[in-house]
């Protein structure tokens, strides 16, 4: 599914006097297959943008449109369940969105929410997958209630929730914020494996730079609810000056990468860890050689 | 005698398992103190010991000379430790920035002259003047927690813990907060216990401890902890992102230092080595 949205507006607030521009003219094209950073600021119209593309807030008249496959968000007859069973949206924080009573239950939610008058036996097999995706014991944990989990496992089973329905398009606002270093490792595989299975476009909004340089194939940088660029991570962290006037940082290897270029030794824009060790070996001397 | 000091502590929720189990460690006056550990490891409750939000059912924390199991200390404790926690907005109360830092020292009785003064002093010491008769509202993460621990400066305590202060601000915000508690600490000498899944804020910290299980599990300079890859993996943690590439570089036969911890100490030695010919 190729998402596009066109000039995509939205303020908060009814009255013109008091409210406040959250999006302002946004344009942006996300091809299948893409796996898409969004930075920016706090405040700077990230977390508005991404609840836009499940319909979560309304597409209004004359503010733009949103494209996701064959779904026009603006029209009338758009389904949105069946929308929202193929774009995935989860949230900051995802396991205080768990409500039910059992881990069943509460990953069943979704496939009975979004696809109704399946078989009870369909859709056990499902959470089963789902609960296996996430790496959960489905008999250990099935009648648990989800509330007295770990906040790892919490975390776990809140994703399952989401893609139960086998999404296409996964959208996550700051998936890693607050877990431990293992714990954030473990989710960037996840991702990863369920990019190799059904999920086909990953939309991932994040504070952490050296999780976009890393694994992102696209970044787009927002401010004052303006798009402010669209690129690689290696052209979007290029430009220092600028990065830091958005109110964001480098990643190490970006870093890195300047520093040996101010010294007139740069290697190959290439942000990920091992593209960066890569290129240092190729031009510089080892310690033996 | 150290300013703070746990001996022995336990303590449990629900009677069964215990979230901290016979920590002992001792925090000088002046010193930067970092706690990791993955998440449920007990570091937050830890923190709840340090100022009395919580009491050990075994053990004891004494705070410059104050028991936080004797109910008449608990007021004099809250004076000397401040605890900043993740998010700023459960933690600001006032709708203009200055309320919002009197509200601390107006709770203690402290007489009108005076709080004038503690607003003027721990907004400048967050850089935050300019914003006194603002919304809090109206703020940005990194301005809003920097309110949060003005709110707590204001108190004028000894020891200033950050409870994941920096989980949900972004890399700008991030800095400016890291930046202020530095200086506090370096300047105006207050003692910090930072608390923490971001490994490049440990590399600040005089001493690290790292928690698993609710026991503590290493302790040492944040160069001896970072030196055991393997065993901090095992519970649940990373090396900071420098190190890693650091150490990725050396198996592959690049002449650079073993104990890198910052991404400035590695551009230093990146630049320094001799390009092929």
């Amino acid at each position: 599914m190729r998402i596009e949205v066109k000039d995509l507006t939205y303020s908060y607030g009814e009255s013109k006097a008091l409210s406040v521009r959250a999006l302002d003219g946004v344009s942006l094209v996300v091809e299948e297959g893409e796996f898409l950073g969004i930075i920016g600021h706090t405040g700077s119209g990230k977390t508005t943008f991404v609840q836009h593309l499940n319909g979560l807030i309304k597409l209004k008249k004359n503010c733009g449109s949103i494209k996701i496959g064959d779904f026009e968000l603006g029209d009338k007859k758009c389904d949105f369940k069946a929308l929202r069973a193929s774009l995935g949206m989860v949230f900051q924080y995802p396991e205080y969105q768990l409500f039910a009573e059992t881990v069943y239950d509460d990953v069943a939610f979704g496939v009975k929410n979004f696809m109704p008058n399946l078989p009870e036996q369909t859709v056990r097999e499902m959470v089963k997958d789902a609960l296996f995706t996430v790496g959960v014991d489905y008999e250990k944990i099935k009648d648990k209630s989800p509330f007295e989990l770990s906040g790892g496992q919490k975390r776990r089973v809140a994703i399952a929730g989401v893609i139960v329905t086998k999404p296409e398009v996964l959208v996550l606002d700051e998936p890693v914020a607050g877990l431990d270093p293992v714990g954030k490792r473990e989710f960037i595989a996840l991702l990863h494996r369920l990019k190799k299975e059904f999920v086909k476009t990953i939309i991932l909004v994040s504070h952490d730079m050296n999780l976009v340089a890393e694994n992102c194939t696209k970044t787009a940088v927002f401010e004052h609810g303006k798009i402010q660029a669209v690129g690689t991570p290696a052209q979007i962290f290029s430009d220092y000056e600028r990065i830091k006037n958005l109110g964001l940082d480098l990643p190490v290897t970006a870093f890195l990468n300047r520093e040996l270029e101010k010294a007139g030794k740069g290697v190959q824009n290439d942000l990920t860890v091992d593209g960066f060790i890569d290129s240092v070996c190729k031009k510089f001397r080892g310690g033996t050689l | 005698m150290a300013l703070l000091q746990a001996e022995s502590v336990s303590f449990s929720y629900d009677k069964s398992v215990n979230a901290v189990n016979g920590v002992s460690l001792s925090v000088n006056e002046g010193e930067y103190v970092a706690i990791i550990g993955h998440n449920g490891s007990g570091k937050s409750t830890l923190a709840k010991l340090f100022n009395g939000l919580i009491k050990p059912d075994q053990g004891n924390v004494i705070v410059d000379g104050f028991s936080v199991l004797e109910k008449k200390d608990t007021f004099e404790i809250r004076k000397r430790v401040g605890v900043v926690f993740q998010n700023p907005d459960n933690q600001l109360v006032a709708s203009i920035v200055e309320d919002d830092v009197a509200f601390g020292p107006e709770n203690l009785g402290i007489p009108r002259e005076e709080i004038k003064q503690r607003i003027d002093f721990a907004l400048s010491a967050v850089g935050m003047e300019k914003f006194r008769r603002s919304s809090p509202t109206r703020l940005s993460g990194g301005q809003k927690q920097r309110i949060a621990i003005a709110g707590v400066l204001a108190l004028k305590p000894k020891i200033l813990i950050l409870d994941e202060s920096t989980a949900m601000l972004d890399p700008q915000g991030r800095k400016e907060v890291l930046e202020v508690v530095r200086k506090l600490n370096k300047e105006q000498k207050v003692t910090v216990i930072t608390i923490t899944h971001y490994m490049e804020e440990v590399v600040e910290a005089d001493t690290v401890y790292v928690m698993n299980d609710g026991e503590i599990a290493m302790q040492g300079t944040p160069t001896e902890i970072f030196k055991q890859k393997e065993k901090l993996e095992s519970f649940g943690l990373d090396l900071p992102v420098a190190t890693q590439i650091a150490k990725k570089l050396i198996e592959r036969g690049v002449a650079i230092k073993s104990d890198i911890l910052t991404e400035k100490q590695l551009a230093e030695e990146l630049c320094a080595l001799k390009l092929k010919i």
